[in-house]
């Protein structure tokens, strides 16, 4: 065999395996998206989004268990994201000649890995035993503690890809630190943390052991931050492993709302930050 | 460069004054302007390296200065110093004096950001902020100066004008300014930094990254910059030096080993090493 001929060999061979992975990712997905839709679409009613759980044998929708998941997912996004940002922005910056900054990327990384059902059971404690019930104050603290560490890595990582560069000609400019920060850097990196965000959104939307030990249930409509919400993750844990029908197919209907919700939130942040300022 | 050369020295005797007095450190060729930027044993470390050692030097107000001298001999370092940007790296210090008009600005208790106001800078990798062409230039503008808008827009025009680039993008200011090619992207980082109104202006090889066309734009701008600026620029480029600067400093090894009229220096140096190099038999 020729190098020629071996050569192409080989990038064949090599070009197969990747497609193949590719083709295996993919194949998961799109499984996954269409398992979803073909047991999720007989769920598909305005009743879905209109009435609260129903007891079994009896008609009903997820409304409640929607609103707490939607409204859960907001405040933990609201206080977890600036939180991590502002900590990212401290590490990428300002953390520099710090002892302080590995301190804080080292025990950053343990949170990120850390299971997230510790982190329902550190809110229990902290919060739930405290005030004597369960509540979406403290469901919402639980996700937003998750929500911290997928932003900070997210934000540092994408600050630093800015080039050091683009910092020179912004503080050569006689520009102080914070603008070129605010200014130039978060604009430079806008659609790596942005996709930070959504990671976090992702993540927390579909977190159930969190909220076993915070927000629990609710098996009515409620809009109390001070008593226990419905959330999604844990009506489909509950109707899913229920042996009524009715029930389960709620489930799937719960699982394609989240699933479709967080596939458009992530083409939306992707239309939002693919404007004219930056590179293709 | 053997063009270059004797066109050179056909100057030189067309303007007999130009020749080289060759114990004076003091360049006189040249008209004399004010001195701008006056630098006393300048010494820079790079943790325990030493980048710089002792520069005595002198850059003149409306001239140019060119740094030419062989990859790490300290010109961008000397350059980094002029606006103390090497302070954003832990472990980089300098000692000695840098007197810009009379103060010498390695004191402790200096504004920075008011100092990089007065001396811009333009790196040799084009830099353009992810914004608008407008709001590239805007930004430092309105950095140190509260403006309506119309003053900015004409702060803006004025600035794009003097970068020549005006024309090519009077019409797509609100587009990004990395759509631009990168031969108007570097216009555009020399009209951002002129349009701070700086003093001083220090530019790192500005040309090395662009095609012919693109530098020699960028040289006809230095040279019609020179006449309200304090310039040093830093080239790989002996003809870009000869062409664009008054005088010229050569660098070897973190030591300033010969500064001068630029013609003096491209025909009569005084230095073995200076002659090895701009004749390009060493570097």
């Amino acid at each position: 065999m020729t190098l020629y001929a071996r050569r192409r060999a080989i990038n064949l061979a090599y070009l197969a395996l990747s497609w193949a992975a590719t083709g295996v990712g993919l194949a998961v997905l799109f499984l996954i998206l269409w398992t979803l839709l073909r047991n999720g679409i007989p769920a598909l009613s305005p009743e879905l989004f209109t009435t609260v759980t129903p007891p079994p044998g009896s008609r009903g929708g997820l409304a409640n268990a929607i609103y707490g998941s939607v409204v859960m997912t907001a405040v933990a996004t609201l206080v977890g994201t600036p939180i991590g940002i502002l900590t990212g922005t401290y590490l990428a910056e300002y953390g520099r000649e710090s002892w302080l900054a590995p301190v804080v990327r080292f025990v950053n990384d343990i949170l990120l890995s850390a299971p997230s059902i510790i982190i329902g059971l550190f809110v229990y404690e902290l919060m739930v035993v405290r005030m004597g019930h369960f509540s979406a104050w403290a469901g919402s603290v639980a996700l937003a503690i998750i929500v911290i560490p997928v932003v900070v890595r997210t934000t540092e990582n994408m600050m630093l890809l800015v080039p050091a560069s683009l910092r020179e000609a912004a503080i050569a400019l006689g520009a102080p630190r914070w603008k070129v920060v605010v200014d130039v850097i978060y604009r430079a990196a806008l659609q790596g943390m942005l996709t930070g965000v959504m990671l976090a959104i992702a993540r927390i939307a579909g977190e159930t052991a969190p909220l076993l030990f915070t927000a629990l249930n609710n098996q009515f409509w409620s809009t109390d931050m001070n008593a226990p919400m419905a959330n999604l993750p844990y009506v489909i844990f509950q109707f899913a492993l229920s042996p009524y029908a009715d029930w389960q197919v709620l489930a799937w209907g719960g699982a394609m709302v989240i699933t479709f919700t967080i596939l458009a939130l992530n083409i939306l942040a992707r239309i939002l930050t693919s404007g004219s300022d930056r590179n293709p | 460069m053997s063009a270059d050369l004797s066109t050179l020295s056909e100057s030189i005797r067309v303007r007999p004054l130009t020749a080289p007095t060759r114990r004076s450190r003091e360049p006189a060729a040249i008209e004399q302007t004010e001195p701008k930027v006056v630098v006393k044993d300048l010494r820079f470390y790079y943790k325990k390296f030493e980048a710089l050692k002792g520069i005595n030097l002198t850059l003149y107000d409306k001239r140019v200065t060119a740094f030419v001298g062989p990859s790490g001999c300290g010109k961008s370092t000397l350059l980094r110093v002029l606006n103390r940007i090497y302070e954003l790296y832990p472990g980089q210090r300098a000692t000695g004096e840098v007197l810009i008009d009379g103060r010498n600005i390695l004191e402790p208790g200096q504004d920075l950001n008011l100092l990089r106001a007065k001396v811009g800078m333009v790196f040799q990798k084009p830099t353009p902020f992810p914004m608008s062409i407008y709001d590239n230039i805007a930004f430092g503008i309105r950095l140190y100066e509260r403006l309506s808008a119309s003053e900015v827009d004409e702060r803006v025009e004025h600035a794009l004008r003097r970068a020549a680039l005006w024309d090519e993008v009077k019409d797509k200011l609100r587009q990004s300014g990395l759509s631009l090619s990168g031969g108007q992207q570097q216009r555009l980082c020399i009209a951002r930094a002129v349009a701070v109104k700086p003093e001083i202006l220090l530019l790192d090889e500005p040309a090395s990254a662009l095609d012919p066309i693109s530098t020699q734009r960028i040289e006809e701008l230095i040279a019609e910059l020179k006449s309200d600026y304090c310039i040093a620029i830093v080239t790989h480029n002996m003809q870009q030096a000869a062409r664009s600067s008054d005088f010229t400093a050569f660098m070897y090894l973190g030591e300033l080993i010969e500064f001068n009229v630029t013609e003096t220096i491209f025909t009569h140096p005084r230095e073995r090493r200076t002659e090895d190099y701009i004749t390009g038999r060493f570097g």
